[in-house]
This record gives structure tokens, sequence and C-alpha cells, in this order.
């Protein structure tokens, strides 16, 4: 998860992520918290524009979620975790 | 006490290094502030904001940040390396730098609540990393394609301008033409230091680019139209409007290349930096007397632009060289510069802005479009009208002498046109066949030449190999005749008056005769006169004689008588 500095979003973001894998993911999760203030150079490399983005990375297909994971609903389909 | 005076907020400029375009702005864009450039596809908004940052690097020492969010890195490369631009060699001396922002939708998923400040940072650094003082953003649209949610889009790119600004940038963002708006998205609320609209129309298969300074806040700017062009060194616009009669005029002359036509100017030929119409109809050597002119100019060591629409340049030195004229050591020494462009292939604005280039480039002292009939075919005439004043006007400000050639038909209903360019020329020559005995001469006048008394006489137009000639036209009896008929009029001419000096000869000697004839009449009369003078005197005399013998008689007889008297006397008494 690309986040930046220590705006409110970015710690919803951080909480929401950590929320979701303790209820959901237990044990499969494995969480890396970017912040580009921090290393601006990932912005570049990632191709990061808005903040917060969650990049899955596996299983594939990639996915990019962008906010601040609030949306329970939209983020349990787009990580295609069954309930 | 001291006074703090408020100060005043000065708006300054960024210049932008594109020609035209900083003279219509009168310094370039407004500095440290937002400049939205608006148009449709293909209206060269990528190449304004690309020129704009090379041009910053390359002539005022300020690096730049190009921030791409439609283009891929070879794309860009590609299509502005035609350009000589040469960006990556600029990236490579830090002094350019470009970045790509990819926002693919479909990978995007929204979850909540989010910002941007991915861009801020990259921008940021982008900047810092070279010290920017200018940025582009192309096109920024692209982050309402890739996110949904206009409320944070929104508040961001309020968020975005402002830190641009506070960064002290001069910032160029490229946006598409919208439906209703004047962008799709509505960003010109965002804007409200410049806005800046490029258009491109095709009318009657011509391409015509304009471009439209919209806002300008803070500065006083021309709301007209300019017309640009995109060619191999970029964009051009052509920075001038109709305002502006207020260029000097001199009483400066210049030579036509032909004796007799400076005669019938006022005897010393055109003013200079005048505008000269040559019109007739087709044949009549409209090209040959231009090309005179240009010949005449460089000879005078000044240069000359000739700019030809129908011929190429090689047709036309070869031609001139059939009557005499050599042009080829004139281009040579670069003094003559030609250039053969077909009319119809652009728009009578691409054209001016071509002249313009041109005439910044080689400032010559003359200037010669021949022949202008296509171009002002193309547009509406008052298009037309408007266009060539601007030229006549930019030209004229440049104490540049401009020559145009037109060609006329009669009876084509281009006379209309012709006499509204017509107004705008200070000097009009027309080129006029004469059609008598089968023959088609060419005649040549003045039909009008501000400033200057000139002949209203027709002259014989005459092309040979010895060059251009002017010659008196007969004028007789039976009107205006030239060519062989005038040739043969004089000649018989000639010999009506070898006949009547005959005749006056015959006359003269008839005269005499007859002077002689009566003189020895009066002479014989006299001696006749003489003769019977002689006679009457001799009578007379005789008569005299006769009466004095007689009168002596008598007085004998008296005398004898007298003494018988007194005897005859004593005898009676």
């Amino acid at each position: 998860m690309y986040v930046y500095n220590d705006t409110p979003t970015s710690r919803n973001a951080s909480a929401n992520l950590q929320k979701l894998c303790d209820e959901h993911l237990k044990g499969q999760c494995d969480i890396e918290i970017i912040d580009i203030m921090k290393k601006p150079e990932v912005a570049y490399d990632e191709q990061i524009v808005a903040i917060p983005t969650l990049v899955k990375q596996s299983p594939l297909p990639v996915r990019r979620l962008v906010g601040d994971l609030s949306n329970k609903e939209r983020l349990l389909v787009s990580l295609d975790i069954g309930r | 006490m001291q006074q703090v005076e408020p100060q005043e907020e000065v708006l300054g400029k960024s210049l932008t290094g594109i020609q035209g375009f900083d003279q219509i702005t009168d310094g370039g864009l407004p500095q440290g502030r937002i400049t939205l450039i608006v148009g449709g596809p293909g209206t060269g908004k990528t190449l304004f904001a690309m020129q704009f940052l090379v041009n910053g690097v390359r002539m005022y020492n300020e690096p730049g940040v190009f921030v791409a969010f439609e283009e891929t890195k070879k794309k860009l490369a590609q299509n502005t390396a035609s350009l000589g631009f040469k960006i990556n060699e600029l990236v490579q001396q830090k002094k350019l730098h470009v970045d790509y922002i990819y926002i693919e939708r479909k990978e995007i998923e929204e979850t909540g609540e989010y910002d941007l400040e991915g861009l801020f940072v990259r921008l940021g650094h982008a900047i810092d990393s070279i010290g920017a003082k200018r940025v582009v953003l192309d096109t920024l649209e692209a982050i309402f394609a890739g996110f949904s949610n206009e409320a944070i889009l929104r508040a961001e790119l309020r968020r975005l301008f402002r830190w641009l600004e506070e960064k002290g940038v001069t910032a160029i963002v490229t946006a598409e033409r919208g439906p209703e708006m004047l962008t799709r998205y509505g960003l010109e609320e965002y804007v409200s230091d410049c806005v800046i609209v490029l258009d491109h129309r095709i009318t009657e298969q011509v391409s015509t680019r304009r471009l439209r300074v919209v806002k300008y806040r803070g500065s006083t700017h021309g709301t007209n139209e300019y017309p640009y062009l995109i060619d191999e060194n970029g964009m051009s616009i052509l920075p001038i409007t109709s305002i502006g009669l207020d260029y000097h005029s001199t009483t400066d002359r210049i030579s036509s290349g032909i004796p007799r036509l400076d005669a019938m100017l006022g005897g010393k030929g055109f003013y200079r930096a005048t505008s000269i119409l040559v019109s007739g109809t087709a044949g009549t050597g409209k090209s040959s007397l231009a090309l005179s002119f240009a010949n005449e100019t460089c000879k005078n060591g000044q240069k000359c632009l000739y700019m030809t629409f129908e011929e190429s340049p090689d047709q036309v030195i070869r031609n001139m060289r059939s009557i005499g004229i050599d042009l080829l050591p004139w281009v040579d020494k670069g003094l003559l510069k030609m250039t053969a462009v077909r009319s119809t292939y652009y728009g009578l604005e691409t054209h001016l802005v071509t002249i313009h280039k041109m005439v910044e480039s080689l400032n010559p002292a003359v200037v010669i479009m021949d022949p202008i009939t296509n171009l002002i075919t193309v547009g509406a005439a008052a298009d037309v009208k408007s266009m060539l004043t601007r030229l006549i006007d930019y030209l004229k400000g440049k104490s540049i002498t401009a020559m145009f050639t037109n060609l006329t038909h009669i009876g084509s209903g281009l006379e209309a046109t012709e006499s509204e360019i017509s107004s705008l020329m200070d000097t009009w020559v027309l080129l006029r066949d004469i059609e008598i005995g089968g023959e088609r001469n060419r005649g040549l006048y003045i039909l009008k030449s501000r400033g200057m008394s000139h002949s209203n006489q027709i002259r014989e137009f005459l092309l040979s190999e010895k060059g251009i000639n002017l010659l008196d036209i007969y004028v007789g009896p039976g009107g205006v005749l030239t060519g062989s008929a005038r040739a043969a009029r004089e000649a018989e001419d000639r010999a009506n008056d070898v006949l009547r000096q005959d005749e006056i000869a015959a006359l003269q000697r008839e005269l005499e005769r007859k002077r002689k004839v009566v003189q020895s009449q009066v002479e014989s009369l006299q001696a006749g006169l003489e003769a019977d003078e002689q006679e009457i005197k001799k009578k007379i005399n005789e008569s005299k004689l006769r009466q004095k013998v007689t009168t002596e008689e008598s007085e004998q007889m008296a005398k004898l008588r007298k003494a018988d008297a007194n005897s005859a006397k004593k005898q009676t008494k």
C-alpha cells in the first residue's frame, strides 16, 4: 500500500487494510506500506497518482485499488475475497 | 514619518520564444501563473507547450518539466524530434524533465476517499530536481478520464493550481475543446489568468489555423484571431492586426527597371514602401514587368523576395533570360530569394504566416507576389480584404515596397474583387491586350498612382530579347494602333509625307511657271505699250509740228494778208 505521510486518509487506509487482513485473510497476508513522502522515486516506478493506492500483486491479476478502503463491499469484490 | 505605499502587482511575463506570440501578448505568458491552452485534436497544443519549454531552456536558461498524460516517451520524442527539439539531449543535460503519467481507468477501483497526492509528489520532485521554472501538463483532463469522483478531482485541481503558483513556476495546461463549455470538463473555471484557444478549420479543402487570446488578466490584448502555421521549425504566429496606419511615408523613389515606365510615373518611378498592383489578362507580361522590377532592385544591391504561385523558379529564370534579363547571379549572391508554392495548397492566412517568416529572416527591400489571383479567390471577399490589408500594413511598417500581380479575365466576375483590392494599392498598372488587324499587342497604362502626377497615356509594351520597352502608340484618325498595324500606318504616313512633298514641289513649280508666263505677258504688253507710246509720241510730235508749221504759215499768211488787207480796206473805204 502506498500512502503519504500521516494524513487521516492514509491512516484510515492502513487501518482498514489491517482490519481486512485480520478479518478475512488470516495468515495469508503480506502487507507492505510505503510512504511516498519518504520515498518519492517509488511514485515514478510504480506510477502512483492517487493516494492511497493499494496494489494487489498476488494472486494475479494485479489490481490497483484507490482510496482508503472504507467501501468494504467494493473492496471485497475487487480483491476476490469471498465472505 | 515614512509613508508606506501600497505595492502594485505588476504582471511579469515569461517569453515563449514562439515567433509572433510574444508580440501579440507583449511579452509572452503570465509569469508564475497558469495558462490554459484549448484546442481540438491536431491544433498544436502539445507543440506550443513543448516549444515553450525548449525555448525556455535554449533561449532563457529556464529548465522545464513536461508531464505527459497521454503520449508515450517514444511517441512524444518522435513527434517533436522532426522539429529539431532534441528532447533527449536536453533531458540528459538535466535541463528538461519529461514524466509520463499513466492513468488506466480499467485498472483502477475506487474504494473510498483519496486524493491525488501522488501527482503532487512526482511533480514536486521533478521540479525540484532540475530547478524548473516552466511546467507543462498535457493534457490534464486525462485525470477525469481515469478517476470518476468528480468532486475529489475538482478539489484537487484547485489545490494543484494553487500549489503550482506557490512553486513560482509558469505553467501551461492543455485541454480539448468541449461541446458546450470551452473545455470538456470546464477547466477554464480554474484558470483565471490566461486562456488561449487554437482553432483548426478546413474550408474548401484548405486548412486554416487561428490562435485567439480569450483571456489575459491584467494585460491589454487584442481579441483578434491570429493565423498561425506549423512547419519544420515549429509554430509561427502572424502577429499583425489591421490596426496601425502609423507607418512613415517616404518620398524616396525606386526605379521599376523600365526607364519609360519611370518616366510615366512622375519621372522618377515608384515611391518606396508603397503597394503596387499589376493586373492584366493572360500573357500580357505581368511577371516580366514584376521581375524586371526585381532585377532592378538587385542591381542596386538590395534584397528582393519573389513569391511565385504558378511557376517554378527555374522556369521563371529561363523565361526572363529570353528577354535578356539574367536573374541567376542575384540568386547566387543571395539578393534574390525565390519561393514557389501552389497557392491553392494553403489558405491565404497560412501564406501570410509564411511571408511573415521569410520577411523576418531575409529583410528584403521589395516583396513581389505573383500572382495573388488564386489567393483572393480562396477566401470570402471580406476575409481577403482584411488579410491583404494586414499584409500591406505589415510590409509598409517595415518600409518594404510590395508588388502584386493579378490575372484578370474579362467578365469573370472578379472585377468586383479586384476593385476592392485596388483600393488598398497605391499604384495600379494595367496591361491590356489591344487587338487590331488580326494581331494582339500589349498596351500598358497607369490607372492610378497616389501622390504623384502620372501619365494617362497608353504605351505599347514590347518584350524582346533586348528587354522590355515602352513605345509611344500611334494615335491617328483611325484610333489607337499598335504593333505591325502601327508600323504599317507609320510607313503609310511617311509615304504620304513624301507624296505631299512632291505635290508641294509640283505646285510650287506650277506657280513659278505661271509667274513666268504672266511675267512674259507683262513684258510683251509692256513692250507693245512702249512701241505704241513711241508711235503716239511720234504722231503727237508730228501733229505738234504740223500745228507749228500751220501756225507759222498762218502767221506768214496773215502777215502777207495784213498788207493786203490794209490795201483791201483802202479799197473798200
